[in-house]
């Protein structure tokens, strides 16, 4: 088991650092840098002033030494400054990390409490009117775009009640930091939730399928007791998969998301410094995520042997 | 003896209506004004600042040496006020304009403001000054200019190379702020200092930008608002539906366009909302370097085949003007009349006759039912580039010419464009001050670098200096009016029509005047107050 934890750990670190290469170049490839948008804003080009502020950025330079300095300063924790705010990049990103993460996390509580039972109950009554009527909502979940639902969201409650969620980014009370998050969570949550239903009804049918269950009820177990203790423990496996590789997604979703709550997280900053070439930030804040989805992956495995102890990771 | 009672009723219900009136008016003190930003601005430098998104947040920051009457619509020479300045006058030649200065004004840390930090400004603004702008895109506005020298701490003067009226009307712009000598350019672009109604408090990018009451400010009493929050809000259905919903007391200003406009007014019926132009014109910009452009008769067949109307009715509901360069009357002071616009080949109403000369042009030059010219229609990827692009690319069909929209990204629009890389490009031209000398030096003028078609008419630029030092304002209208009937003829960057947008808050707020010929000029706000 610690062999293969230092061979994972070891395959993070070489695709961590075979991502920084891939964000860094491709950044570099996509035409256009800064001072371009700075001076296409403009409406004018001085070639002089325009080499100055290559100069002052530093994107004048070779790119192995831009990627030098940038690397060797990601390791140390040093992330340069913002080339729009002229602000350090950790002071613009750090504090939008816990608005997105609350997000994401409301969204993958919302996506697992709704998705794993109405999974489970649309298996357990397959074939009923509830079933069907599950089925509609999960098919209904994947095909809305979260950027639609979001508006429609929006449009009915000021339509209807004269209000509108909007972000509070200081909310005092617990009611108050449910109200700014629950909505946009429940938005972006939607399409993940009706995911994990979907795998979580078909692995569960596939379970209650296996000769254990038949002699678990044959002994006289109750359904909730079968149903429960003996299917879902044995059907979650892959909607735990669904659900990490979910969390990796949801990055896509909150993007939008935040765009139409207007939510000040980390998604929507990330578009918005791709728009500018704000290479400090997008390069950090990428490996950030990057590191988190590995985290993730890496974890996500991990918890199969928690879960299946048929699991065991050995060399 | 009858009517002298009824003399008497009148008069003092006269002075009780009016007394009355003067109540419901009076100002309140206190409040913030809650109004959403449409983008975030790259910073929060107004000198070095090419779009709105600066000026509207950041303007009472500062101060003018004179500013345009914030209470009037229309920008003119007679609107200009004195604000830094307390007076100016002209030497005998005209080449000399001398600023008294007032006195016993502080920056926002405390410091006295002096006629070196005018001096500092402008040079910074001429290139001359030690320290540099990042940007200076309003440079070629002060290429008239000598030299500013202060007399003394409290008097400085414009030492001009020929008489330039004009001048003034750049330095009412919102664009001309005084900035303080002792904070550097680039602290001015993250924690501006100014001496104006409202102090810096904080610029999130993305997030939202805070201006806090000055309570030193010269004008006693003002402003009347605690302060102003800019909440920046990229999507404009959530921005408006926030604004619906009551969560803003204003809209962007010129924010929403005219179809948005009819949601709003049905949400939100006790809405105030006004339609004003923009002093923005959507205009085609043509590479004449290169076949097939460089034809003239392909040019002017071109321009002879836009049906302006047609783009006024679907893009705007017959809400813009049409006109020539300068922004058509009566809201533009410039623009050409009626009549004259008539004249020029292509804007006269009969669009299929303008077709069948046009038809008749491509024929000339080889084109025909049989032989179409293909084109690219380039533009920049923003819906108010894009739509007008594919109108566009329909009419120029009535003439042999089929045109292919290319999309492009706004990195990628100006170096497309400085390399020539184009055939036809969709643009927009914001004019930030409604003055002759702002458009045509900076868009028509031989090497101008916002001249992107590199149009250059030796004769055209007499006429463009004529008009220049021309103090009589009629005069120099006969001769504008002959320049831009010129650039038309010229197809130098044929003009589609000049837009026009509306902006919203709520009934409470008072004091708002949108500019009717400029979107830059009209965002002090020092006297605005919330009757709540």
């Amino acid at each position: 088991m610690f062999a293969y934890l230092v061979r994972r750990l070891f395959l993070m670190l070489v695709t961590l650092f075979g991502i920084s290469v891939v964000i860094f170049f491709l950044l570099r490839i996509v035409p256009g840098n800064i001072v371009d948008i700075l001076f296409a804003a403009a409406g004018y080009v001085d070639p002089a002033d325009k080499a100055n502020l290559e100069k002052e950025l530093g994107i004048d330079q070779p790119l192995i030494v831009q990627y030098w300095h940038w690397i060797s300063g990601f390791l140390r924790g040093d992330f340069g400054y913002s080339y729009v705010s002229e602000k350090p990049a950790l002071q613009e990103i750090l504090p939008r990390i816990p608005i997105t993460a609350r997000l994401a996390g409301l969204a993958l509580l919302f996506s697992a409490s709704i998705g794993i039972p109405l999974g489970v109950i649309s298996a357990v009554k397959q074939g009923t009117r509830l079933d069907y009527g599950l089925r509609v909502v999960s098919l209904s979940g994947l095909s809305l775009p979260s950027f639609w639902l979001g508006l429609l969201i929006l449009t009915a409650s000021v339509a209807m009640f004269g209000q509108m969620p909007i972000f509070n980014p200081n909310p005092q009370t617990w009611l108050e930091a449910f109200a700014t998050y629950a909505v946009p969570a429940a938005a972006v949550g939607f399409r993940s939730a009706a995911l994990t239903m979907r795998i979580t009804r078909s692995s569960m049918l596939e379970v209650l399928r296996q000769d254990y269950i038949r002699t678990a009820r044959a002994k006289g177990a109750s359904d909730a007791a079968v149903n429960y203790q003996h299917a879902l423990k044995n059907a979650i496996l892959p909607v735990i998969t669904v659900i990490g590789i979910e969390a990796a997604f949801l990055i896509g979703g909150l993007i939008v998301t935040e765009t139409v709550f207007n939510i000040p997280g980390v998604a929507r900053f990330l578009v918005e410094a791709i728009r500018w070439r704000d290479y400090p930030i997008v390069q950090n804040l990428v490996m950030l995520i990057a590191v988190v989805v590995v985290s993730a992956n890496f974890i996500v495995d991990m918890l199969y042997a928690v879960f299946d102890p048929r699991i065991r990771y050995t060399d | 003896m009858r009517s002298v009672w009824a003399l008497a009723v009148v008069a003092a219900l006269s002075v009780l209506t009016a007394s009355t009136t003067t109540l419901a008016g009076e100002p309140k003190q206190g409040g913030i004004l809650r109004i959403y930003h449409r983008d975030s601005p790259a910073n929060a430098s107004i000198l070095e600042g090419a779009t709105y998104s600066v000026n509207v947040p950041f303007m009472g920051v500062f101060n003018n040496l004179v500013i345009y009457d914030q209470h009037k619509a229309q920008n003119s020479p007679d609107s200009i006020k004195p604000e830094l300045a307390e007076s100016w006058s002209w030497s005998g030649d005209n080449k000399k304009l001398t600023f008294k200065l007032r006195q016993g004004v502080k920056w926002h840390d405390g410091k006295p403001f002096t006629s070196a930090d005018v001096k500092c400004s402008f040079d910074l603004l001429m290139g001359k000054s030690q320290q540099k702008l990042r940007q200076n895109p309003r440079k070629t506005w002060y290429e008239q200019v000598n030299d500013v020298t202060p007399n003394g701490d409290f008097e400085v003067s414009f030492d001009l190379k020929r008489p330039q009226p004009s001048l003034l009307a750049m330095l009412a712009s919102g664009y001309t702020p005084v900035y303080p000598c002792h904070v550097s350019p680039a602290e001015m672009r993250t924690h501006p200092i100014g001496t104006g109604p409202f102090k810096f408090v904080e610029f999130k990018a993305n997030e939202s930008i805070k201006l806090a009451r000055n309570p030193d400010y010269w004008r006693k009493g003002l402003p009347h608002l605690d302060g102003v929050e800019y909440t920046i809000i990229t999507n404009r259905s959530t921005a408006i539906l926030a604004f619906v919903a009551g969560k803003f007391d204003m809209t962007f200003p010129t924010h929403i366009t005219i179809p948005l406009l009819k949601d709003i007014k049905s949400q939100a019926p006790n809405a105030t909302c006004v339609v004003e132009p923009t002093n923005v014109s959507t205009n085609i910009i043509v590479n004449s370097t290169a076949p097939p452009f460089d034809n003239i008769d392909i040019r002017r067949a071109m321009a002879m085949a836009l049906d302006r109307k047609a783009f006024v009715d679907i893009l705007f509901e017959g809400q813009a003007d049409v006109g020539g360069t300068m922004l058509p009357p009566p809201q533009g002071i410039w623009g050409m009349p009626k009549d004259k616009l008539a004249t020029i080949p292509g804007y006269g109403p009969d669009v299929n006759a303008n077709r069948e000369e046009a038809k008749k042009l491509m024929q000339k030059a080889g084109y025909g039912p049989d032989k179409h010219l293909a084109v690219k229609v380039s533009t920049r990827n923003l819906a108010e580039y894009r739509d007008p692009a594919v109108i566009l690319i329909d009419q120029l069909k009535s003439i042999y010419i089929d045109g292919e929209l290319d999309v492009v990204e706004t990195a990628n629009w100006f170096p497309k464009v400085a390399r020539k890389d184009y055939m036809l490009g969709l643009n927009l031209t914001g004019n930030s001050v409604d003055d002759p000398d702002q458009s045509f030096y900076e868009n028509y003028s031989c090497g101008s670098e916002r001249n992107y078609t590199n149009y250059c008419n030796k004769e055209i630029e007499k006429l463009f200096d004529a008009q220049s030092q021309e103090t009589d304002v009629n005069k120099r209208k006969q001769l504008v009016w002959e320049i831009d009937k010129k650039l038309q003829e010229d197809v130098a960057r044929p003009i589609i029509f000049h837009a026009r947008a509306g902006s919203c808050w709520q009934p409470y707020v008072k004091g708002v005047t949108i500019m009717s010929n400029s979107s830059y000029n009209g965002f002090r706000y020092e006297d605005v107050w919330m009757d709540k």
